[in-house]
């Protein structure tokens, strides 16, 4: 099953890879991972989408946990939480499709962040699915460029989700 | 006042209570070394390889229960230390190493003797620091302590750049430190440890097995309360030596690949194990799935990560051991009160039959030299009141299995790693933390080579270990599996016969060699070896086909024993060296 770990470390030199190893050291997923600061610069948090069954999602956390640098690991996948990535995707329309491409930014609530003469760069976000169902709907259209920030979640406040 | 990052370190090492540290100078550690020079209260030893410092450091903090120090230089220097950094944290020794780096500046820049060793030991420090800021490093020295010899302990990394070393900060010593984002467990849930007092109550084929951390958190006494009083027996894990003694009536010995036949059959049979202070490794419970099938587990453990690993847990308990072990002692005595001679005698009766069905034994009857004899004889003579070291093979199995450990911190073997090599340095640490304690290494002829350089450290600084070699001519374990498991064919473990001569070898070293090659011979041999206030090699030629039994072939269940043929095949003849 798919997991997203949040994890607050202290925003030390080697930090990231003391994580990144502590992967690939134990032969963990990682699908994404995203990293920056929390409002205490001396803080950052890293969101980590991996897989694996509950037994390695366990110990993926402990051993997170047990790392000097980690301040505080939380499985948002046990919580009620919300999910979004960014991506960047950069398209060149035949110039039939133009219209359809500025018709599914538009519908995907996504804005044109850069244009050419022959490419438009549309900036979209959401959650998986939303993402997606873009990239589907865009790469008949032609796509050049694609880039993803990786997942970075946040808990709901107040609601845990029922067992 | 302000004062240079080396006098910062030296004081910081003597606020830390350290007296004695291992090490290799070089080029940016000379202001380190050159205060050492007219250093009285803190004394390096200078050991002859940069992996002999970090194992002496690493038997010194065995021996000791103390973080064991050790000051190198910057490249060749630090990557030196890597074998011996991993040693350490396989087998949680708390250690301080401290390396000389290339000036701030340079770093980044492939300048002369760099190395990115902060980068090649993350993965087998607990935590390691480049200190980029003189006025950061008393911080850092404390926060390297307290991480070392803290929750599961382990070996701390301080890189220092040449330029730290001679830059210039006022000198302040914390009194204590926080690290808000390292808080190990102590307590035990008293919940769970009550839970596991009641299971213990009502099993009727209990088993404690019990690791390094019944050492490591000194819970030795503790452990010993809980089996007499339950009446509950004991194996330990090759690291948990010296955690229960040896020659107690509750112990099993040692279980696993080569453990007993008694203990790896109680675990089997067992309805309830209490592991303490242990982590499941592959070598202790063979094939996985078929590991201890009737088994509840109560499982004790500092360190959450050990905990539902490698097999299921019934009740875990995340706790300091000696902690644990109190507070249950404590509920069990005043809250579960039973007969407990009576009720467990069934299961001692069934122990003692296994005890007496297959008991360790070897051929006492051979002519040659038997590596077991040996082993036997040297607890016999030092009535087991030494502190033996081993290197690893056949050597550490014989002496895991013949001698019996009956305190703890007076067994020092690199468990986790295997590292050919250990036994002489760790040796040379111990003997300097007790000088007036006879420290052995049991040796193989392959590993002894390993370090033998070291024995010129333990020479010339006085420090008169014995080295009992068993000597096979052979990589003894490798050849074992090759035999059993190769079809004999026995690709490049063959040693030499005479190269070297070890008798000469520890006489250039201006030490003392000894050999034997008959039986009658051995007990001689040991008793001068013992009497001689110097370091001695032995040399003891043994049985070249002797095998470690009972043996558990690698992935079958820990039941699943080979033992030596019943019928005595003919000695083979080696043919001799082209
Ligand atoms: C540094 C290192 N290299 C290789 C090994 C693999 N290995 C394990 S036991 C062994 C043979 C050891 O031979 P020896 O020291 O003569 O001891 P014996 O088994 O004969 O007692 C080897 C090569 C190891 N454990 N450590």
């Amino acid at each position: 099953m798919r997991h997203t770990i949040s994890v607050l470390v202290e925003n030390k030199f080697g930090v990231l890879s003391r994580i990144s190893g502590l992967f690939s050291g134990r032969g963990y997923n990682i699908e994404s991972l995203s990293v920056g600061e929390t409002i205490d610069q001396k803080v950052s948090v890293m969101t980590i989408v991996t897989t694996g069954d509950d037994w390695i999602v366990e110990q993926i956390t402990k051993q997170l946990n047990k790392l000097i640098d980690v301040i505080k690991v939380v499985d948002m996948t046990e919580l009620d939480h919300v999910e979004r990535e960014m991506v960047l995707i950069k398209v060149s329309p035949r110039q039939e499709d133009k219209a359809e491409v500025l018709r599914l930014a538009e519908i995907f609530r996504g804005r044109v962040v850069d244009s050419s003469t022959k490419t438009y760069t549309i900036e979209i976000t959401g959650d998986e699915k939303k993402i997606a169902a873009i990239v589907e709907l865009l790469r008949p259209m032609g796509i050049k460029e694609f880039v993803r920030t990786g997942k970075i979640a946040i808990a709901r406040e107040g609601i845990k989700k029922p067992q | 006042m302000k004062i240079s990052g080396s006098e910062i370190l030296l004081e910081s090492l003597k606020k830390e209570g350290v007296r004695h540290m291992f090490g290799y100078p070089g080029g940016v550690v000379l202001n380190i070394f050159d205060l050492l020079h007219d250093e009285k209260d803190l004394q390096l030893i200078l050991t002859r390889h940069e992996q002999g410092a970090v194992h002496a450091a690493d038997g010194y903090a065995r021996a000791t229960g103390k973080a064991g120090v050790a000051l190198v230089t910057s490249g060749p220097g630090a990557t030196n230390t890597v074998t011996g950094i991993a040693t350490a944290a396989m087998d949680s020794i708390p250690l301080v190493v401290i390396t000389g780096q290339v000036p701030t500046m340079l770093i980044g820049n492939d300048a002369f003797q760099e190395a990115d060793i902060v980068g090649i030991t993350r993965p087998c420090t607990k935590y390691n620091f480049l200190v980029k800021d003189v006025n950061d490093l008393a911080l850092t020295m404390k926060e390297a302590f307290h991480i070392a010899s803290t929750g599961r302990p382990g070996p701390v990394l301080i890189d220092l750049p040449k330029d730290v070393t001679t830059g210039k900060a006022e000198f302040h010593w914390p009194d204590s430190v926080k690290i808000r984002s390292y808080n190990p467990t102590y307590e035990g849930n008293k919940y769970m440890i009550t839970q596991a007092a009641h299971m213990i109550a009502k099993a009727k084929k209990p088993l404690i097995i019990a690791g390094g951390g019944v050492i490591s958190s000194g819970a030795a006494k503790e452990l010993t309360e809980l089996a007499e009083m339950t009446q509950v027996p004991v194996t330990m894990t090759m690291m948990g030596l010296g955690g229960f003694p040896g020659t107690h009536k509750l112990s099993l010995g040692m279980l696993g690949m080569h453990g007993t036949y008694y203990a790896n059959k109680a675990v089997q049979d067992s309805d309830l194990l209490i592991a303490i202070g242990m982590r499941f490794d592959d070598r202790v419970t063979g094939k996985i799935d078929a590991f201890a099938p009737h088994a509840k587990i109560i499982h004790i453990d500092i360190d959450p990560t050990s905990i539902r690993k490698n097999v299921r847990v019934d009740i875990p308990i995340v706790g300091d051991v000696n902690r644990v072990l109190t507070v249950m002692n404590k509920v069990i005595r005043e809250e579960v009160k039973e007969p407990w001679e009576e009720v467990r005698k069934a299961w001692a009766k069934q122990i003692s039959a296994w005890k007496k069905e297959r008991p360790m034994t070897y051929d006492h009857e051979a002519d040659v030299i038997k590596p077991q004899y040996v082993v036997e004889k040297i607890f016999e003579l030092t009535k087991g009141d030494a502190i033996i070291a081993t290197e690893v093979g056949q050597n550490q199995m014989w002496a895991a299995q013949f001698y019996q450990y009956d305190k703890p911190r007076t067994w020092l073997s690199s468990g986790g790693l295997g590292t050919m090599g250990y036994g002489l340095p760790a040796a040379i640490g111990a003997q300097l933390a007790f000088p007036n304690k006879l420290v052995i290494d049991i040796a193989g002829d392959g590993s002894i080579q390993m370090n033998i350089q070291e024995l010129a450290t333990a020479v010339i600084n006085k420090l008169p270990v014995k080295v009992a070699i068993l000597n096979n001519r052979f990589l003894g374990m490798v050849r074992q599996w090759q035999e059993l498991f190769y079809q004999e064919r026995y690709s490049h473990t063959r040693l030499d016969e005479s190269v070297p001569d070890f008798v000469k070898i520890a006489e250039a070293y201006n030490a003392v060699g000894l050999r034997a090659t008959k039986k009658s011979e051995v007990v001689p041999v040991l008793k001068e070896a013992f009497s001689i206030k110097r370091p001695v090699f032995m040399d003891f030629m043994i049985d070249w086909q002797e095998k470690v039994y009972p043996m558990v072939p690698a992935g079958a269940a820990i039941d699943n024993m080979l033992f030596p043929e019943e019928k005595k095949k003919p000695e083979k003849k080696l043919r001799a060296v082209k």
